[in-house]
């Protein structure tokens, strides 16, 4: 396996000598050449077997067909050819043929799927994966062991060469979670708890995308998240600062958001901030520390100033068909809209929540 | 006793025009009819593809919205399977299967009628919906629970389940037809090992239809009950589980595959043979091979559904199914090279279609092996590597042989050469367009483009292979029009045929083109594969039978019927009534429409036999 793969690696260097791999980049974002984990590492190397055992037959086969259209073009002259009918044994050599190569692929198929069904570490870390139309939720076991799970959205964190194991839920449509530089995608089937795990390579430190792998609705194609890859110890330090209330900030503008948060913008009775008194809906992602994220609205913008503003003032331009926008009383109610004053003061506050 | 009086009402004589056609049955009209409509149907579902492709021309463009992308990839997969090339190969079905076997006509001529019309009547349904309140939206596959009122209030899916019933209608009445036909009315001394391979593989695609078709009749039956009358089949809100779906979908679904791409392999078994001169090698394996992928389309359903979780021993035994069923698929392409061995091979329009098809499908079926393995399926599973690999089997296999059938058949079918010079830039433009279309998309899947997107960030690197992709759809398109400028100019001046213009094998060579309305003047009598190829080369009988001394008023044909056409007109108008059940108007429409098909089930079974003042 290992030849194989140093081989594919020559080839995709030499991407200008074969045609065909000019496509394996590496550094693209979701590229799944370039695996950073166990999961996605064998899933690859399986790839790289039955690819290469295609390429040949194909070779094959198309080279004899290319042959016979040359060999046995009509001439000038050509009467008809005998009338052969067959030739058994040359029919069961070549149904025989393909079967061994086929048991060839099988072995390492099965052991793979088995492998990559059954966690190596069921005890390790567990996070909960939760599919929403269309964002993701997260949800982690509270380090102060008690039963209170932390919840963040749209950004997973996990350390660095340790087995993850995912619970993937829904509670709406189906889902299929996918990071294809950490592993394939399982899907996310509402009744069903599926689970898979995961693993980043120590040293792979850095964030990497996923992506909503089965349509589910209007924004399917929007519904992305990020992995962020610590080190241990800083996974545990960011585990612990999420698991803190939501900051309270003196800020002026900022407490005339927060006021607005849990008063006439009615953003309380879909989201969380931990810690203040209204705030608990679970519709819509968890904020209490929304301002660490790095992107908003399902990984798809940035986390600035401008985008939030954006975001509030018309979500369904960003994300056609959210939630949001069709059930909130600020978007569906003329009179009930929110000044650009009052969004300003929510993106204050909202920017205070680190 | 006005109902009975009505019901008795002769049947037309020798009606013209449009009313010929609308109460014919000769099957080779009906084919024609198929034909015509599913190629129609087939331009709009490639119009529904061109905006597709150029919406993702580019990252982030805005040329449709998400509602209507989510729409167009939806119609797109449903009009190319049930309303082109499900019905275009219906066509062939029938208007070649009786002149293959030597029979005057299918064994019931106007159930066969009805077939065409409830066809048309499905496929009027389903676009309808276009025009009245938006397309289904929720993917060909129609996964639940997305299907279900909660998360899709719309009447799309109304429109989309009710169109598919009605499909599902037609396809079974032309199937049981066709089976019908094949076991009974073959010539004296065709055996089944002496049926041509296109009949062959009829025989086997119409055993699928009705095995299959019943399963997506039951699951689309349930779900029109959860959004309708409050049942909980797939409501998962409601503890269901929405594998359920999935499960029934693809047991219908992959068969469906095969339902699309056998006929395929049947016409070029057909064309290779002719333009090698020799006749098919390994007729017996080709044959099983075929029994057998028909067999196995049983066993692998749910390599569709690999990353759903159902566990590693259940994807283990699907993946070595999965990997068998290429075995069968190998012997054909082995096969079809033996035929070719040692031939001498004349390289006429067709036969390039025939090769075409050969290569496209090694291609298509060497990157179905790769997801036939569930851990590298799991980073292909809905992405664009699988785009590529099922236009590979469906566009480069169905469509490109379907393709070489029409330049194949034409000239039996009108008398006139389709142009040659024109079919071979036909056929260039397609193979080019075709592998510049899909090929990157190989690259895109691996790349981590996921499939039903309707954008992607200008970062993500996608942006070359797709806008590659996009032109290469125009090419495509491009070759259709010529397709179209070639039919309509040979139609006019094209070069007149004569019975045999490809000095080819089977029965349908041995009558005039087109033939005449009762194909064989005299039954032909069978001793041997290849029958006319026999007749000619060994037998030194004259190439036409139109010497034959037979009195045509002698042949007795079934006359013409209005009820098969009223039947499904009935069925149309119920349809479009219970796209809108849950109203009183609806359920009025519903209830009228099937009085209509009724009265005319009993009107059509009280018919007169033929007149016999005006026998045909």
């Amino acid at each position: 396996m290992r030849g194989f793969k140093s081989l594919f690696g020559i080839m995709c260097k030499s991407a200008p000598l074969l045609f065909l791999l000019v496509a394996c980049y590496p550094n693209h974002k979701q590229s799944t050449f370039d695996p950073k984990g166990p999961v996605a590492q064998g899933q690859a190397d399986l790839f790289y077997l039955i690819f290469w055992v295609a390429t040949a037959v194909g070779i094959a086969v198309v080279g004899v067909m290319a042959y016979i259209l040359v060999r046995y073009r009509k001439k000038e002259g050509d009467v008809d050819p005998p009338q052969i009918h067959g030739n058994t044994k040359i029919e069961v050599a070549l149904t025989i043929l393909p079967i061994i190569l086929l048991a060839i692929v099988a072995v390492p198929t099965i052991k793979e799927t088995f492998a990559n069904a059954n966690s190596p570490d069921p005890n390790s870390l567990t996070v909960e994966a939760i599919g929403h139309q269309w964002w993701w939720e997260f949800t982690y076991p509270n380090p102060d062991g008690s039963g209170d799970r932390i919840i963040t959205a749209n950004e997973m964190h996990i350390p660095s060469d340790t087995v993850v194991n995912l619970e993937l839920r829904s509670q709406n449509v189906l889902h299929s979670f996918w990071i294809p530089k950490l592993a394939g995608k399982v899907d996310v089937v509402p009744n069903h708890n599926n689970k898979m795990w995961i693993k980043a390579d120590m040293g792979s430190e850095g964030v990497y995308l996923g992506q909503c792998a089965e349509f589910c609705g209007v924004a399917h194609a929007l519904m992305k998240f990020r992995v962020v890859v610590e080190t241990p110890e800083e996974f545990n330090q960011w585990l612990i600062e999420e698991g803190t209330d939501g900051f309270n900030s003196v800020d002026p503008l900022a407490t005339e958001g927060r006021e607005i948060f849990e008063g006439l913008g009615q953003c309380y009775s879909c989201h969380t901030v931990k810690g203040l008194k209204k705030a608990r809906g679970k519709k819509g992602p968890n904020l209490t520390h929304v301002a660490s994220r790095s992107h908003i609205a399902s990984a798809i913008m940035e986390n600035n100033q401008e985008n939030l503003r954006a975001w509030i003032k018309d979500p369904n331009e960003i994300k056609p068909g959210n939630i949001m926008s069709r059930e909130g009383l600020i978007y569906t109610q003329d009179e009930l809209a929110l000044t650009d004053g009052q969004i300003a003061a929510l993106v204050a506050y909202l920017q205070s929540l680190k | 006793m006005t109902l009975l009086a009505l019901s008795g009402i002769a049947r037309p004589v020798h009606p013209t025009g449009i009313w010929g056609w609308i109460t014919t049955i000769d099957h080779k009209r009906i084919g024609v009819l198929y034909g015509v409509t599913a190629f129609l149907m087939f331009i709009t579902g490639g119009i529904e593809a061109l905006i597709i492709r150029i919406q993702l021309g580019g990252p982030e463009s805005n040329i449709v919205s998400p509602e209507v992308y989510n729409q167009l990839f939806t119609m797109h997969a449903t009009t190319m399977i049930f309303l082109g090339v499900m019905p275009m190969s219906a066509a062939f079905f029938n208007y070649l299967i009786p002149l293959q076997i030597g029979a005057r006509d299918v064994a019931f001529p106007r159930l066969n009628a009805f077939s065409y019309w409830t066809f048309l009547s499905g496929a009027i349904v389903l676009k309808l919906s276009w025009f009245l309140g938006g397309a289904p939206n929720a993917g060909w596959f129609g996964y639940a629970p997305l299907t279900g009122s909660a998360y899709n209030p719309g009447h799309g899916v109304d429109f989309w389940i009710i169109g598919l019933q009605i499909l599902g209608v037609a396809s079974l009445a032309a199937a049981f037809n066709f089976l019908t036909t094949i076991i009974n009315m073959r010539a004296p001394g065709m055996s089944l090992m002496r049926m041509p391979l296109f009949t062959w593989m009829t025989f086997v695609t119409n055993f699928l239809l009705i095995f299959a078709f019943p399963v997506i009749t039951v699951a689309l039956i349930e779900l029109f009950m959860d959004r309708y009358f409050a049942m909980n089949f797939f409501v998962t809100s409601a503890g269901a589980s929405p594998v359920l779906w999935q499960h029934l979908f693809w047991i219908f679904g992959h068969p469906e595959v095969y339902i699309l791409i056998l006929p395929a392999m049947g016409i070029v078994s057909e064309i290779l043979p002719t333009f090698s001169k020799k006749p098919l090698f390994g007729y017996p394996f080709i044959v099983l091979s075929g029994v057998v992928i028909g067999f196995m389309g049983w066993m692998v359903w749910s390599h569709h559904m690999f990353t759903v979780g159902l566990g590693p021993v259940a994807n283990s035994v699907f993946a070595l199914t999965t990997m068998l069923i290429a075995v069968p698929t190998g012997v054909k392409i082995f096969n079809w090279l033996g035929t070719m061995w040692g031939g001498t091979l004349e390289f006429k329009t067709p036969m390039l279609f025939a090769v075409g098809f050969v290569f496209l499908f090694i291609i298509g079926g060497l990157s179905g092996v790769m997801h036939a393995i569930p851990a590298s399926d799991a980073q292909q599973q809905d992405t664009y590597f699988i785009v590529a690999h099922i236009h590979y089997v469906l566009f480069g296999g169905a469509i490109v042989a379907i393709f070489g059938g029409i330049y194949y058949w034409f000239p039996k079918v009108t008398g006139k050469f389709l142009d040659e010079k024109i079919g071979k830039l036909n056929f260039w433009l397609m193979f080019i367009g075709m592998n510049i279309t899909f090929f990157p998309m190989h690259f895109l899947g691996m790349d981590g483009m996921p499939r039903r997107v309707y954008t992607y960030d200008a970062d993500m690197g996608w942006n070359l292979w797709n806008g590659v992709s996009t032109a290469g759809s125009l090419l495509l398109a491009f070759s259709f029009l010529i397709f179209i400028h070639n039919v309509v100019r040979s139609l006019r001046k094209g070069e007149v045929a004569g019975n045999d213009p490809w000095d080819a094998r089977t029965l349908e060579w041995s009558i005039s083109s087109p033939p005449p309305e009762y194909n064989f003047k005299e039954i032909p009598h069978v001793t041997g594969i290849d029958q006319f190829w026999i007749d000619k080369k060994e037998n030194g009988k004259v190439v036409s039978e139109n010497s034959v001394e037979v009195d045509e008023h002698s042949i007795h044909l079934p006359q013409p019927s209005y009820w098969p056409f009223i039947c499904s007109m009935g069925l149309l108008i119920a349809g479009y009534g219970a796209v809108y059940i849950s109203s009183t108007v609806g359920i009025i429409v519903t209830a009228a429409g099937f009085m209509v098909t009724m009265f005319a089930v009993y009107a059509w079974s009280f018919e007169p036999v033929n007149d016999p003042e005006n026998s045909y």
